[in-house]
């Protein structure tokens, strides 16, 4: 039997063999090896046609080394090399030449299972909505990971600077840009947006605790009060965390910024939620859903929050916390990663744009510390350059797991932070740079 | 890897469950296969002859997706490359993001060795390990082949760290090559008009080779088929590093698009991914914007899918944050997130021995137990169960309270008045607030110790053996 087929015919039928079974299987006939295309081959073809062939020889081979003939030895005597190693394809020895590059065409798929947007939240409100804000900041949105080809981003990260309402201990490179307003809220406020660059400010009201200065929620709504007279942006207005006194005092926050949609930090399991939830939507308000790196924790939440506490699914933002870099940064990346990546495949208890706590950065002794505690480390080098990046690299990690927006505190970190995510996110021009010839730039 | 059960592997095993790779059963190896934790080598039955056609087959189903490829020789030797997922919770990421420092040619002999060293020196220590750098790229900026080979020469001469060889220059390339060729050094790179020249060079001294097209991935595959048809897989593949604007975009979408493409099955591009962070270096004058800006792209290309990369900036402050990111990003997330709790004895404690609490989130008790046994300090270290939540979040969260204290004390089965001369609880400064209920619910003096563990020896020196 004499059978005229394609080399790539003949190669596929062998690898079949090859991988499936040779047991039993017998080879008949004759194999008629048809090359058409006369004297004029071109060298890539020729080239190709070498490689089927020469892949073929190696498979022929393959069988004849099963049915037990050396044939390996015989590739070696036939191209002078000895010792060929047994596990090794015998190789053909010279190199090949070509002389153009194989045609291809790259592509790829755009991900099919995003179906599910993330729902939007829109903080703050003007004179037309009720509120005093001079502009709203709206995030979520999305329709894929952040920055990602498949699905252009709805809107850009947002940063939300940290005041608070009375001296706290802060790292050094910190405070020395707040020296002149520590002891002024309003001021502190003010300076933040006006000199940083801030799009949002949050007040925590950390005096409140019963522990620090068991301010009251009276008192503590005048602070309020104060921010949003002295800054027209939206505003973030946090507790002291304290689980007793937190539910009591952004109640009244609440009640004093009513109409400013302002997001009330934050609803836990740990506290009474349902006071801090029935607070934002009576003054309409959003509520930070806060967490501690367990997701199922935060459906719960969010659920309650939802069916429970009747908060609007536009009134949520997730905090699922975060952790600085070195620290557990691990945890809160992945976290956030499924989180995000569980909204945009359809489940609806998680497709809440999310908030970081990226100030956490400077708790890790890398970006305070004057230089390592442990002798055999390397110089740390110097602190006031290590502490901004900490939280940059931080914050940077948490916006590729879809946090959309970042509440911080240096002013370094918050304008390097908007440079690369909104570089990311496309709105950032510069200047096209030729790369082609990097190796030999003078850096 | 092409099959994701162990029942998929179980098949090409002997199924004898001979114990010997340490496994009970063959299904329990098999389930090591599919996630990665055992080599098929272990299993040395595997290795007679009759197994030979199974064993090719199994060994071809479990090769990751993304082709591994190694650099360098002996103990330094660096492998990138062999991923499986898109997203480290699927699994994990293999193969750390391999960094790479640069020296050029036209550097003076001293600074050259005087920069190597620092390179090959540096280290962080972190939960029991130190952090270090992996490579040094060589770069000729002379376009000089002798000049190279010099630099190459003193490089090799000051380390045995693996190397980059870069030039687009196949002259250079081969000088550099001559004096390094018992390092298999990683070439750079390839492009589209001296393929050929550096192609030859792989093949003849069978190193890996750095493929560059940048923004341009039809080029960038169509050189890997081409040199996967000639003969080598041993490629790395760079789409370009663009440092910023829109064209960084586009570099974050090509290395989005290039590793989604080979887990996704296309082998042709199946291969490592080189970032080129260096590039912030060219549009930014001032060098703490520059090292600012390279350890960003570093930072994400360390996330987003970069194998290796090449960086300038050596400052401390660029470096450990390139170096944590790279930790959290291929730290497995299959480890446990927790230490039991309990009391553990650092060092040799007696009865005058302080007698610390922290939480048994696994990172807080590596820190605090790093910071406690490297200062040579005695003393019993109290992990409470905080479901693995650190010191401040546990306070805020309410999983570290009074009453955890008290119940992990009393079930460590250790008594504060018989065991301790002292009955002195010292407690993590940031659960200051804590102070009033643990000393009701224990009966025990408190003291509040540094918010930071690293100032325990301080803190200790001031404050240790307590006032009466």
């Amino acid at each position: 039997m004499t059978q005229k087929m394609k080399l790539t015919q003949l190669t596929e039928m062998l690898q079949e063999l090859n991988i499936e079974s040779l047991e039993g299987v017998t080879i008949e006939g004759d194999i008629e090896l048809n090359i058409t295309g006369g004297g004029g081959l071109n060298p890539a073809l020729a080239y190709a046609l070498g490689s089927e062939i020469s892949q073929i020889s190696l498979h022929m081979a393959n069988i004849g080394r099963m049915l037990g003939f050396p044939a390996e030895q015989l590739f070696a005597s036939a191209f002078g090399m000895s010792g060929v190693p047994e596990t090794q394809a015998p190789s053909l020895g010279t190199t090949p030449r070509m002389q153009e590059l194989l045609a291809s065409k790259f592509e790829v798929a755009r991900m099919s299972n995003w179906n599910n947007p993330i729902q939007e939240v829109t903080l703050g409100a003007t004179s037309a909505d009720g509120g005093s804000r001079k502009n709203t900041v709206t995030i979520g949105g999305e329709n894929a990971l952040p920055y990602y080809f498949d699905a252009s981003m709805p809107h850009r990260n947002y940063v939300t600077m940290d005041v608070f309402d009375m001296p706290i201990g802060m790292a050094k490179a910190v405070k020395s840009n707040y020296d002149d307003v520590i002891n002024d809220p309003a001021e502190w406020a003010k300076k933040v947006v006006r000199d940083f660059n801030a799009d949002m400010v949050t007040i925590h009201l950390i005096s409140t605790d019963p522990l620090i200065k068991d301010t009251s929620a009276r008192d503590a709504a005048k602070v309020v009060e104060d921010v949003l007279q002295a800054v027209d942006v939206p505003i973030v207005i946090g507790g002291s965390g304290n689980p007793e006194k937190d539910p009591e005092v952004l109640e009244k926050a609440a009640e004093v910024a009513a109409g400013e949609r302002v997001l009330l930090a934050s609803a836990s399991l740990n506290l009474d939620y349902e006071r801090i939830a029935r607070a934002a939507v009576e003054h309409g308000h959003v509520v930070l859903s806060w967490t501690q790196l367990e997701i199922n924790a935060q459906k719960e939440l969010n659920r309650k929050l939802m069916k429970q506490c009747k908060v609007p699914r536009d009134s949520i933002v997730m905090d699922p916390t975060t952790a600085a870099l070195g620290y557990g940064l691990d945890y809160a990346y992945t976290n956030m990663e499924r989180i995000r990546l569980a909204g945009l495949m359809g489940d609806d208890e998680l497709t809440f744009p999310m908030s970081s706590g990226t100030t956490n950065a400077w708790g890790a002794r890398e970006s305070w510390m004057v230089a390592s505690p442990l002798k055999q480390d390397s110089d740390w080098g110097p602190r006031e350059y290590r502490g901004p990046i900490w939280e940059i690299v931080t914050g940077l990690a948490l916006s590729l797991a879809g946090n959309d927006m970042f509440m911080m505190m240096h002013p370094t970190s918050v304008q390097v932070l908007k440079e690369i995510t909104q570089t990311l996110y496309g709105s950032i021009e510069a200047e096209e740079l030729d790369i082609s010839n990097w190796i030999g730039a003078e850096v | 890897m092409k099959i994701n059960s162990p029942l998929e592997a179980y098949k090409y095993l002997p199924g004898t469950n001979c114990a010997i790779c340490g496994e009970q059963t063959c299904m329990a190896f098999a389930s090591h296969l599919i996630d990665r934790s055992k080599k098929l080598s272990e299993c040395t039955p595997m290795l007679e002859d009759k197994f030979r056609k199974k064993l090719d087959q199994l060994q071809g189903l479990l090769a990751p997706e993304i082709r591994q490829v190694e650099i360098g020789v002996g103990e330094k030797i660096v492998k990138i490359g062999g991923d499986d997922v898109l997203y480290r919770h699927k699994l994990t990421f293999f193969n750390q993001t391999a960094l790479a420092y640069d020296v050029w040619d036209t550097m003076d002999e001293k600074n050259l060795v005087e920069r190597v060293n620092k390179i090959q020196d540096f280290k962080k220590f972190y939960v029991g390990n130190f952090l270090t750098v992996d490579m040094v790229a060589v770069r000729s900026t002379s376009n000089d082949p002798k000049k190279f080979a010099s630099a190459v020469k003193k490089v090799v001469e000051t380390t045995d760290m693996p190397l980059v060889l870069c030039s687009f220059n196949p002259d250079v390339l081969k000088a550099g090559l001559e004096v390094a060729k018992d390092r298999n050094p990683l070439l750079y790179a390839a492009n589209k008009d001296n393929w050929q020249q550096v192609a030859a060079l792989a093949l003849e001294y069978d190193v890996p080779v750095t493929l560059f097209a940048p923004n341009d991935l039809d080029l960038l595959k169509s050189l890997a088929k081409t040199f996967a048809e000639m003969g080598t897989e041993k490629l790395v593949l760079d789409p370009g590093t663009f440092p910023s604007g829109k064209q960084l975009k586009e570099t974050f979408s090509n290395f989005i698009k290039v590793r989604r493409a080979g887990i996704d099955g296309d082998r042709e591009i199946a291969y490592p991914l080189m970032a080129v962070p260096l590039t912030a270096w060219m549009v930014h004058d001032d060098p703490v914007s520059a090292s600012y800006w390279e350890t960003v792209i570093a930072s994400v290309f360390t996330i987003k899918y970069g194998d290796i990369m090449i960086l300038h900036s050596i400052e401390p402050y660029a470096m450990l944050p390139e170096l944590h990111i790279r930790d959290t990003i291929y730290t497995d997330p299959r480890k446990p997130v927790t230490v039991d709790p309990g009391m553990y004895k650092i060092g040799s404690p007696t009865k005058d021995s302080p007698v610390f609490v922290t939480t048994n989130f696994a990172l807080t008790y590596y820190t605090v137990e790093s910071d406690i046994s490297s200062n040579k300090i005695d003393c019993f270290l109290w992990a409470i169960d905080t479901d693995g939540i650190g010191v401040e979040a546990a306070v805020a969260g309410g999983q570290l309270t009074a009453a955890k204290i008290k119940k992990g004390i009393e079930d460590s089965g250790f008594n504060m008045k018989d065991d301790t001369s002292h009955n002195t609880i010292i407690l993590p400064g940031l659960s200051a607030r804590l102070q009033g209920d643990v000393e009701d619910e224990t009966g025990s003096r408190v003291l509040i110790g540094p918010a930071d563990s690293g100032r325990i020896p301080g803190w200790l020196e001031k404050n240790w053996p307590p006032k009466k």
